[in-house]
């Protein structure tokens, strides 16, 4: 596979990782820890990257087969029982096989289940839109109580998935498999925060997950030409970090949105929501638009959608109306 | 919790259930028809007053319901969330009316709020809420919900190698939902001993029979090729309910199903065994009329 659309454009040298594997590593270091935690899957042991939790904690893994709702509703029983369940399936299905279980025995009931949704977005590209997880903002951040959030990189995932851990009621957790970089600077994760990767006051650039490194990329060739982008990582999709939004609005006056989603109820959509009624300034949404997603690397679905490096710059450009006569 | 729990409503319970359990059978089986003829009536009159509920479905379980409450389930009314409670599920969450009068009777709030039943804002939604209501362990309605979490409650005990139990109530044709098969073979698979799932076999959904919609006989050779082990009996037989529910179970014996052959609307002539009386909510003249059957039976 080829590297990422966000990979190819930052430092020649970076290392990618895929977050799973920080993922699989925190969640033995929290079973670890507290007796409560425990893995629920469905039949994802391999693709959850769970096999060595299930070797060390064999009991503590409840893997109910290919049965998603049942995998849901379970994890809710279980944190009825005074346990943390982490409830591990590729997001395409734990989020639409199971959506009215995370409404009702989820959220609504408000127990405390961790929904990991694994690959989420183009991470399985070529395998077409059944297996695209690409609805999951739109879907779950309309559930009040649900907690949605989109860690950027390994340190980010550990930092989010410890917070998960100790809060006590429902989130929602995209764990990447598209490899990504570091990022820099490290923001430490706040649940609800925004992180401020670069300052600037001409336009201000918001990633989530994949998509943060490729606005980092992206403000790295703009500053070249002159264009100052603020660089947020919105981590947490749902709730809204308010006050960056606002902040970036007043002081950069633009704003673009990234995201491996559907820009149709997803982190776009949130933003646009907000600002429109407190502080409305031009926007771009980038992200799915509504179409089914063809096949295709994740790479190239990037590039397709308008969300790599090189799309976000080139939309950066149209909103400032800078570097018309630059090369792209 | 917006409900609060009646005064020495725990202590009052525990005597009564043991007070059942250690009673003769014919006065076990009195007084726990004394009691779910009480439940029904405050049903009935919750519905009337509110113009809306589910009374076919409430009486076919009125029963089942309060064999539980009163002789079976070891749960705290002043402490709804102990830790070592056994655990009640009613999947057929449109049953709501009878639940929240068995949970009155039971103490986990004062009788006098069941006058607010789907009131504007009231607690008792007409599907239960757990946050709202104590004693209710998870917010049902859509149908083909309870049966999974019971499972994981069920999962969270074997894994604390807790003896407490894990009770839930479907349907019947709740039972044409695919997730509860995904539970049947999950729970089977997983030797949940101290799970048992009771089916109201009513033998009507919203609209016909089951038989006529999408049949489910045979119920109990379906449940037993799942792995479970099968009782069937008479859903208003007290003391049948009650010997089976109390059955000592190990926590690595197979999952129980136990198929309770009940009468949609339970307990009123006029209402019995007719698919009309799924929602239909009975007129002054006819809850009248109801309310003097179910006192005199």
């Amino acid at each position: 596979m080829s590297t990422t659309a966000a990979a190819s454009t930052t430092t020649a040298a970076a290392e990618l990782h895929d977050c799973r594997k920080t993922f699989a590593e925190t969640l033995i270091e929290l079973a670890e820890t507290d007796p409560r935690t425990v893995a629920v899957c469905n039949d994802s042991v391999g693709s959850s990257h769970l096999k060595e939790f299930q070797q060390r904690f064999p009991d503590r893994l409840v893997n109910v087969g290919i049965a998603e709702q049942l995998m849901v509703g379970a994890g809710a029983g279980l944190a009825n029982g005074g346990r943390v369940p982490f409830v591990c399936a590729a997001a395409p299905f734990l989020t639409g096989r199971a959506l009215e279980q995370i409404k009702a025995d989820v959220a609504y009931s408000r127990t405390n289940v961790k929904l990991c949704a694994m690959s989420p977005g183009f991470a399985y590209g070529q395998l077409g839109p059944t297996h695209h997880g690409v609805e999951d903002f739109a879907w779950l951040r309309t559930l009040p109580e649900m907690v949605v959030l989109a860690p950027a990189d390994p340190a980010e995932t550990r930092e989010a998935l410890l917070w998960a851990h100790q809060y006590d009621g429902p989130v929602y957790l995209r764990i990447g498999r598209t490899k990504v970089p570091d990022l820099a600077p490290h923001v430490p994760f706040e649940a609800g925060r925004a992180a401020c990767l670069r300052d600037g006051r001409d336009i201000t650039l918001i990633g989530v997950g994949t998509t943060v490194s490729a606005a980092l990329a992206a403000s790295a060739k703009l500053a070249a030409e002159g264009v100052d982008a603020r660089v947020l990582n919105f981590s947490t999709v749902k709730p809204l970090d308010e006050e960056a939004l606002l902040a970036a609005a007043v002081e950069t006056g633009r704003i673009i949105t990234v995201e491996e989603a559907n820009v149709h109820g997803g982190l776009g959509s949130a933003v646009a929501e907000f600002l429109a009624a407190r502080e409305p300034v031009p926007m771009k949404l980038l992200g799915v638009r509504d179409e089914f997603t063809p096949t295709g690397s994740p790479a190239f679905l990037a590039e397709y959608f308008g969300i790599d490096a090189e799309a976000i710059a080139r939309a950066a450009r149209e909103l400032t109306g800078a570097g018309q006569g630059a090369a792209a | 919790m917006v409900l609060a729990p009646v005064p020495s409503a725990t202590a009052r319970l525990a005597g009564l259930r043991h007070e059942l359990r250690a009673a003769p059978p014919a006065e076990r089986a009195a007084r726990l028809r004394e009691l779910a003829y009480s439940i029904r009536r405050s049903d009935l009159e919750m519905i009337s007053r509110a113009g809306q509920g589910h009374i076919g479905g409430d009486f076919s379980a009125a029963d089942i319901v309060t064999v539980l409450y009163f002789a079976v389930l070891d749960v705290r009314p002043e402490e709804p969330e102990w830790a070592e409670r056994d655990r009640f599920v009613l999947s057929k969450g449109h049953a709501a009316g009878i639940l929240y009068s068995a949970l009155s009777h039971a103490g986990f709030f004062p009788e006098a709020e069941l006058t607010t039943f789907m009131e504007p804002l009231s607690p008792l939604n007409g599907h239960p809420n757990r946050r709202k209501v104590p004693g209710v362990e998870t917010n049902t309605g859509p149908l083909g919900h309870g049966f999974p979490v019971a499972v994981g409650m069920a999962v969270a005990a074997k894994l604390d190698g807790s003896h407490r139990r894990t009770c839930v109530l479907t349907g019947d044709g709740e039972l044409q939902e695919g997730s509860n098969w995904e539970a049947a073979m999950s729970a089977s698979q997983q030797r949940l001993g101290r799970l048992t799932v009771i089916v109201d076999r009513n033998r009507f959904q919203q609209g016909a029979a089951t038989e006529e919609t999408s049949g489910l006989d045979p119920l109990d050779a379906k449940w037993a090729s799942f792995g479970f082990d099968v009782r069937t009996v008479d859903g208003h037989d007290y003391e049948a309910l009650y010997q089976a529910l109390s059955e000592e179970r190990s926590l690595d014996d197979r999952p129980l199903c136990l198929i309770a052959d009940t009468i949609k609307g339970k307990g009123v002539s006029f209402i019995e065994d007719r698919v009309e009386w799924h929602h239909k909510v009975p007129t002054a003249e006819q809850t009248a009329a109801a309310f003097e059957e179910l006192t005199a039976r």
